[in-house]
């Protein structure tokens, strides 16, 4: 497979200036004042995406996802290491395409355009789509510091996705489009995959990573902590997040209690359609706790399809060792692998003290001829 | 179509498509290289930059001669009517210089504050940072095109003819002009970004600038003598700006030696150097500047650097 993106031992460090004086009058009345710290944004991060590869980035906020996109894209340069790319580049950065916002909508299409390093034929040619997926017409003569933040980031996505590019790289824009154009940027996105392009992607939605990527690369505080199949990824990225809520926590509550193990009384996982199956829980608790159990069943494409959330009555853990049965009854699933997600979450069902991505792999059996996910027993009679 | 149909020409292209390289050092080769591949976006900015500029005005581009037109208007008044400076047809000698000098300070005090004027540009799409630059001196060069061509006119109304002979200095000198003024601009709009009471900074010192070349006024008459007594006459061309606005002046002005119109003594207004001599001194700044060019690429390559912590 061709490689597009090679990301060889980067890291970024900024300079962060105390006390800043951005005037040559402030220098020189203050030649020595105001200190400067070096910041590691990212530290010796590598990595390699193949053509046709959709990559999710996930961290948490500050861990240098926007950064890294920023030196793929040449935005930024990194400090050390470097960066080899093949093939045309569209970008959209945090908070949209960088439009001048005295200009019309019209005029930063073929500005951007130009930036981009197409001519004006090319712009024209592509311009009438860029509008009708955009669904901002009436506005397209208008200058864009009008816009909404919504119709901003409309255009700025219909301008990366119409000008043919052989790289997308997408930072968190889609979660500012309502639903209706989230759901056409992921089918555009879809679309893409089925081209072959490739796609990077930064968003704090577990579940658009899932249902996206097919790998997923983790940052914590600028280095780059996992790398592989998106649900290990995200278990990676799951167990980090609570370590660190763990470490500013204000009851002290996280880390006191942990899923040990999931097991099942036949010891096998395995469990055809239509059966249920009972899942036996090993907690242990430091102190006595009062919270509900969440559940989650995911396919192993990333669609979720099941979330219990808290309910039913609150499971009172004691001190030690605690068993817990998690029934499943009746799975109306098709064939196939689901992953089983458990966590604990406190009785506001705020916090979310303890959890088990991937805590158990149930392999469906099913014998009848239904595709999909689930079973409906569809029955079509000549009447 | 089936998806391997569709995900096989791109792979397929994509494995020959050249690499490119994202590091933190870019030697000053690959710098100029990428800027050459990208010389049409300069054009691109400069044209889309003037149409919305013009866009809400018939008269359009008529509206930047305003002020040319009326700076040559209050300097024809003041030296010619009111110091009775004697210079024959003052008006021509005033309009060529101002040519030149127009462009110079269009170019740099606009491109002066441009990177920081397009910080979210700057910060949200990869491009040759330095094009937005150069995009202020293109435009000015545009500017420069249409007063020339006003300057043609008004010469065949007054049928003032030009130096015929000495006409193939204009594009060497021009191209001189052009590339000291990039220079500059390229150096600046970095510098701006660091000080940012550049922008003021650099208003003051091209209003001293504009005094310090012989526009408004003969070089020959008023200070060469003076220079010429101690041996300094070199010092004068330091300024690469008298150069080329004596080129213009000897072309489009034609007399070097006139007789004053107040007192009727004889002035030597211009240099009386042959065509060879201007040509070689144009030649030579030509070089210089594009030299200077190269220079403020590596000094903008090198503040470059550190733009993401200032913007
Ligand atoms: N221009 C800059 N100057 C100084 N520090 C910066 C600059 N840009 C980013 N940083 C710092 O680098 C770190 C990483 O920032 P980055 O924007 O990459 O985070 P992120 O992972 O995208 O976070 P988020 O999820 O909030 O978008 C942050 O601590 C930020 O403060
Ligand atoms: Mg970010």
């Amino acid at each position: 497979m061709t490689t597009v993106i090679e990301v060889r031992g980067v890291s970024k460090q900024f300079k962060i200036h105390h006390e800043r004086h951005q005037s040559l009058k402030e220098r020189v009345l203050h030649p020595r004042s105001g200190t400067t710290e070096l910041f590691n944004a990212l530290r010796d991060v590598s990595f390699d995406v193949g053509v046709g590869e959709t990559v999710g980035i996930v961290g948490h906020n500050g861990s240098g996802k926007s950064t890294l996109l920023k030196c793929i894209c040449g935005v930024l340069k990194p400090s050390t290491g470097q960066i080899r790319l093949r093939g045309s580049l569209a970008a959209l950065l945090e908070l949209g395409a960088g439009f001048q916002p005295e200009l019309s909508g019209r005029d930063n299409v073929y500005l951007y355009g130009a930036m981009l390093g197409l001519s004006r034929r090319t712009v024209d040619a592509v311009f009438d789509e860029i509008v009708e997926f955009s669904e901002i017409a009436p506005f397209i003569d208008t200058q864009v510091k009008f816009y909404s933040s919504g119709m901003y980031v409309r255009l700025a996505f219909a301008v990366a996705v119409n000008v043919d590019p052989d790289i997308l790289v997408v930072d968190e824009v889609l979660a500012v489009g309502d639903e209706r154009f989230q759901a056409k940027c992921v089918d555009r996105i879809q679309r893409f995959q089925r081209e072959g392009r490739t796609i990077l992607l930064v968003t704090h939605n577990a579940d658009q990573v899932r249902a996206l990527c097919d790998r997923a690369i983790v940052l914590d505080g600028g280095d780059l902590v996992a790398d592989g199949p998106t649900h290990e990824s995200l278990r990676v990225f799951r167990e980090r997040l609570l370590d660190e809520a763990a470490e500013h926590d204000p009851e002290k509550l996280l880390g006191t209690i942990q899923i040990e193990s999931v097991t099942t009384p036949s010891g096998s996982f395995e469990v055809r359609n239509g059966a249920g199956i009972h899942l036996d829980v090993t907690v242990s608790a430091q102190g006595a706790f009062s919270g509900n159990f969440v559940v989650e069943v995911f396919t192993r494409a990333g669609l979720l399809v099941s979330r219990s959330d808290a309910q039913g009555a609150p499971v009172n853990l004691a001190p030690g060792a605690n068993r817990v049965a998690v029934d499943l009854p009746a799975l109306p699933l098709l064939d196939g692998v689901y992953d089983v997600n458990l966590g604990v979450v406190d009785a506001h069902g705020h916090t979310v003290v303890a959890w088990r991505e991937g805590a158990a792999s149930l392999q469906v059996i099913y014998d009848g001829r239904e595709g999909g996910i689930v079973a409906l027993g569809t029955a079509v009679t000549q009447l | 179509m089936d998806e391997a149909s569709l995900a096989g020409p791109r792979e397929r292209a994509l494995a020959e498509a050249p690499v490119r390289v994202v590091s933190a050092r870019v030697g000053l080769g690959r710098r100029l290289a990428n800027l050459w591949s990208r010389r049409e976006l300069v054009w691109g900015l400069v044209f889309s930059d003037i149409r919305i500029k013009y866009k809400n005005s018939a008269l359009g581009i008529f509206w930047s001669m305003l002020s040319p037109a009326f700076t040559l208007a209050v300097y024809y008044m003041v030296f010619s009517l009111f110091l009775k400076n004697g210079i024959p047809n003052f008006v021509v000698y005033l309009f060529a210089g101002l040519v030149v000098w127009n462009m110079f300070l269009t170019a740099v005090s606009t491109a002066t504050g441009v990177i920081v004027d397009r910080a979210a540009l700057v910060k949200k799409v990869s491009f040759p940072r330095e094009i937005l630059a150069l995009s202020n001196v293109g435009a000015a060069i545009v500017y420069f095109v249409v007063q020339i061509v006003v300057l043609v006119v008004f010469l065949a109304v007054l049928r003032h003819a030009p130096a015929w002979g000495y006409l193939w200095l204009l594009p060497v000198s021009f191209l001189a002009l052009a590339a000291f003024s990039a220079a500059l601009s390229v150096v600046m709009s970095a510098v701006n970004v660091y000080f940012r009471d550049m922008k003021h900074l650099i208003e003051v010192v091209l209003q001293l600038w504009f005094w310090l070349t012989p526009v408004v006024y003969s070089y020959e008459n008023s200070i060469a003598p003076h220079l010429a007594a101690h041996g300094l006459s070199v010092l004068y061309f330091l300024n690469p700006v008298t150069l080329v606005v004596v080129t213009f002046q000897r072309v489009f002005y034609v007399t070097p030696v006139v007789h004053s119109t107040v007192t009727g003594q004889v002035l030597n207004i211009l240099p009386t150097w042959s065509f060879e001599r201007f040509f070689l001194l144009n030649l030579a700044l030509l070089g210089l500047s594009l030299l200077a060019f190269v220079v403020a690429e590596a000094v903008f390559g090198r503040l470059e650097g550190n733009f993401e912590s200032e913007l």
